[in-house]
């Protein structure tokens, strides 16, 4: 059960955290946040040359191979690290999915790009209204000649004003709310017709209101069979929740970390915090929910990785468990750093601020509580 | 969950799964097991075991142990849990068993340990004192030498299935001297030698589990020492580290959660305003189960290969109590108006019980839970050993 990484997945962990420790530190994190674009392509061509932009894709396409495991070991650390550049929704969202649904151009001609750092993308499956049910779909896709005519409005698509790329769920046949009869198309983000209102998120990265006004896309940029993409979609949601999750973990771990040392350190009334038997049970607690939250994200790892048929079910356990334990970690965290857990300068502020925004990511745990218990 | 077992250990949990299927005593299949059952009736199965060579999975093979691997253990503990057998009692063979062959002289671990496994011998554990709680080092009862024997006079409490005991294991004063840690020893008490009374306290669940044990000028012949004088500090920490192992209860709170649902399914309406709730707790308990046994089966995973898990069986004493008293409050109220009904002790078919039978324990289960999270170390103090020994506090 508890997993033990082969050697090229060690090596993968380790590079990952050299770099981010030499060129990824909270002071260089904030400057890419404040600058224009809100992101680095200096860091994303790096990510290119250390083969992350590949890793988790088969090694025909120059992955790892074990995609699950290969995206929670790279998210892992990500977490840890607070990376905000568009990883999670190139290469684990888009990229995962044009590995199962693209046909053999696609996959060879986009997925080559992504892995060079050629390309970013987003995808904008939520629309205003639909919280997290991926059948309500009312961006209509109505065939015209050799192209699809798309219409409509995207919500909170994350990561869209930095992606060349969308992916983008509307409408082939049948109604809102129908589980068949939704598409997903390869939208290029300058394409006539396409506008996005743009908007900074509240862990420090960018999102896009989209709206497609007769956006003409060519056939051949139906990613998957026609009808289909709501299915194609479920499983997407069930890898992306795996990766949110593991990079949950490295969050919580980083708060746990940095509440604990603080505790150990910051004294009140003459003696140190952690010294205080209602804080030590409170810091235990914490990491009893790390702890669990742990384990489950490995178990849906694992299981993801197996093609077992439940997997939906543990993906939504999976978020719900790690989605009240990061609350719990992160509000304690905040605080017991007391006053200081309030100053955007400290860390914990921003991990609490990720944590908050994973939580809502693909469905907060209230819908995925339900979403289980209902579950076969 | 299952763990992913090899050949061999997959072929040793089908024949311990046909093994409980085939011989577990009809008669042990009663409502509640651990208040119901006379003293001969629950050593049923421990007879049984005992003939199987499986009563004590954790001796090593020379003193009767069956040799197991750590995995097999876990599949047994996993399996025994989930049909929902009767422990053997843990007094004799988790506890104190373990305490003679590691500590005892070889008189003692010959004359005690076949009695143990025979189930010829019901041991009962004498540590707790009036006042004492969760600080087992405050012990009082004392005992003086006098020529070959301790004379022991003192008072011990909450003592489990003290009425059916033939002996007692108990932390004795020996030195009132010093730190109250360095005056301690571990004797082995005849039930039956003059002086012991054994009174019954009744909780509030209305069972007879626990009792009042009174020492009064009671001679213990020296030979019944374990170990050193004065050392026995190291004997009852090493015998309560075994009691905490397997305290996650997988299994049992698995069986408890599966009669849960349909209780919930049997009991609620879809529009009753409670059932949406119930439907939401439920998950979340589930999910709670399914989080723990992820732990455990990491944990065993890194024991395997041979890394220390740390005070592991602290985090599962500390969840697994929660999840089990969560669960038993859960199915208390799916009961609805039957739940302020509680079984009359001892219990008899002749005492009229309102309601579907799956409910008639459902009170008393509530409340007899609630020493999950008090004994053994209380959670709080389980929080205090994870507090010092995982974050260093």
């Amino acid at each position: 059960m508890d997993i033990e990484l082969t050697e090229d997945q060690e090596l993968l962990r380790n590079s990952v955290q050299r770099f981010l420790k030499d060129e990824y530190g909270f002071d260089d994190r904030a400057k890419i946040v404040a600058g224009e674009d809100g992101w680095s392509r200096a860091v994303w061509a790096k990510f290119a040359d250390l083969g992350l932009l590949a890793a988790p894709f088969a090694e025909e396409y120059g992955g790892l191979g074990n995609g699950p495991l290969t995206t929670m070991i790279v998210m892992q650390e990500f977490g840890r690290s607070l990376v905000v550049e568009p990883y999670f929704e190139t290469v684990v969202l888009a990229g995962g999915l044009i590995e199962a649904l693209g046909t053999d151009d696609q996959r060879g001609e986009l997925l080559a790009e992504i892995a060079a750092g050629e390309a970013t993308w987003a995808l904008a499956w939520a629309e205003p209204g639909s919280r997290y049910n991926l059948n309500k779909v009312s961006v209509s896709a109505d065939r015209s000649g050799d192209d699809y005519v798309l219409s409509g409005t995207k919500a909170a698509v994350i990561g869209a004003p930095w992606a060349d790329r969308l992916i983008v769920s509307a409408r082939t046949s049948g109604r809102d709310g129908d589980r068949d009869g939704v598409s997903l198309f390869i939208v290029d983000s300058r394409a006539a017709g396409l506008h996005m209102q743009s908007y900074r998120t509240v862990d420090g990265r960018r999102a896009a209101e989209v709206t497609l006004k007769d956006v003409r896309i060519p056939a051949v940029n139906l990613l998957g069979r026609e009808g289909q993409g709501v299915v194609a979609l479920e499983s997407c949601r069930d890898r992306g929740i795996g990766g949110l999750c593991a990079e949950a973990i490295g969050a919580m771990t980083e708060l746990n970390a940095a509440t604990l040392d603080y505790s150990k350190t910051r004294k009140q009334f003459g003696v140190t915090l952690g010294s205080f038997q209602v804080l030590q049970h409170r810091m235990v607690d914490m990491f009893i929910a790390l702890q669990e939250a742990v384990s489950l994200m490995q178990h849906l790892t694992l299981t993801l990785a197996s093609n077992d048929a439940h997997v939906t079910k543990l993906a939504s356990g999976a978020k719900t468990k790690v989605g009240y334990a990061a609350r719990f970690i992160g509000e304690q965290a905040i605080q017991l750093h007391g006053g200081m857990g309030m100053s955007d300068e400290l860390k914990v502020g921003h991990y609490f601020k990720r944590i908050g925004a994973i939580d809502i990511q693909f469905g907060d745990p209230a819908f995925h509580l339900m979403r289980f218990a209902h579950a076969a | 969950m299952e763990l992913n077992l090899s050949a061999e250990d997959a072929a040793f949990r089908d024949e311990v799964r046909s093994f409980i299927a085939e011989h577990y005593p009809k008669e042990m299949r009663v409502a509640n097991p651990e208040t119901d059952l006379t003293k001969e009736q629950s050593l049923l199965w421990h007879k049984i075991l005992h003939k199987k060579g499986w009563i004590a999975p954790l001796w090593p093979k020379e003193y009767g142990g069956p040799g197991w691997s750590l995995t097999q253990r876990f599949i047994w503990d996993q399996e025994t849990s989930r049909a929902g057998t009767l422990p053997p009692l843990a007094f004799s063979v988790t506890m104190v068993g373990p305490v003679i062959y590691t500590f005892g002289k070889e008189a003692q671990k010959a004359r005690f340990l076949p009695r143990i496994l025979s189930g010829e011998d019901w041991w009962c554990q004498g540590y707790s004192e009036p006042g004492s709680g969760s600080d087992l080092a405050s012990v009082r009862t004392k005992a003086v030498r006098d020529g070959d024997h301790y004379v022991v006079n003192g008072h011990k409490t909450w003592t489990t299935l003290a009425q059916h005991a033939d002996w007692i294991f108990c932390l004795v004063r020996t030195d009132p001297s010093g730190k109250p840690q360095a005056g301690i020893s571990f004797l082995l008490i005849d039930m039956k030698t003059p002086g012991v009374t054994v009174r019954p306290i009744i909780t509030i669940d209305g069972s007879h589990e626990v009792n009042d044990v009174f020492l009064e000028d009671v001679r213990v012949p020296i030979e019944n020492l374990i170990g050193e004088e004065n050392k026995g500090w190291t004997y009852a920490k090493f015998l309560l580290g075994n009691e905490r192992t397997s305290m996650a209860g997988i299994g049992r709170s698995t069986r408890y959660l599966r009669r849960l649902k349909d209780i919930v399914r049997a009991e609620i309406p879809e529009d009753d305003p409670s059932f949406a709730e119930f439907i939401r707790e439920i998950a979340r308990v589930e999910l709670d189960v399914l989080a723990l046994e992820a732990t455990e089966l990491r944990v065993v995973a890194q024991m395997s290969r041979g890394i220390d898990p740390g005070p592991a069986a602290s985090l599962f004493k500390i969840r697994g109590t929660e999840i089990f008293q969560r669960i038993t409050d859960l199915t208390h109220r799916a009961m609805g108006n039957y739940g302020v009904a509680l079984r009359e002790h001892p219990v008899s078919g002749n005492r009229f019980m309102p309601g579907p039978d799956y409910g008639h324990t459902s009170a008393e289960k509530y409340l007899n839970s609630r020493k999950l999270s008090i004994y053994g170390g209380s959670n709080e103090i389980q929080r205090n050993i994870i507090a010092k020994a995982v974050l260093g506090l």
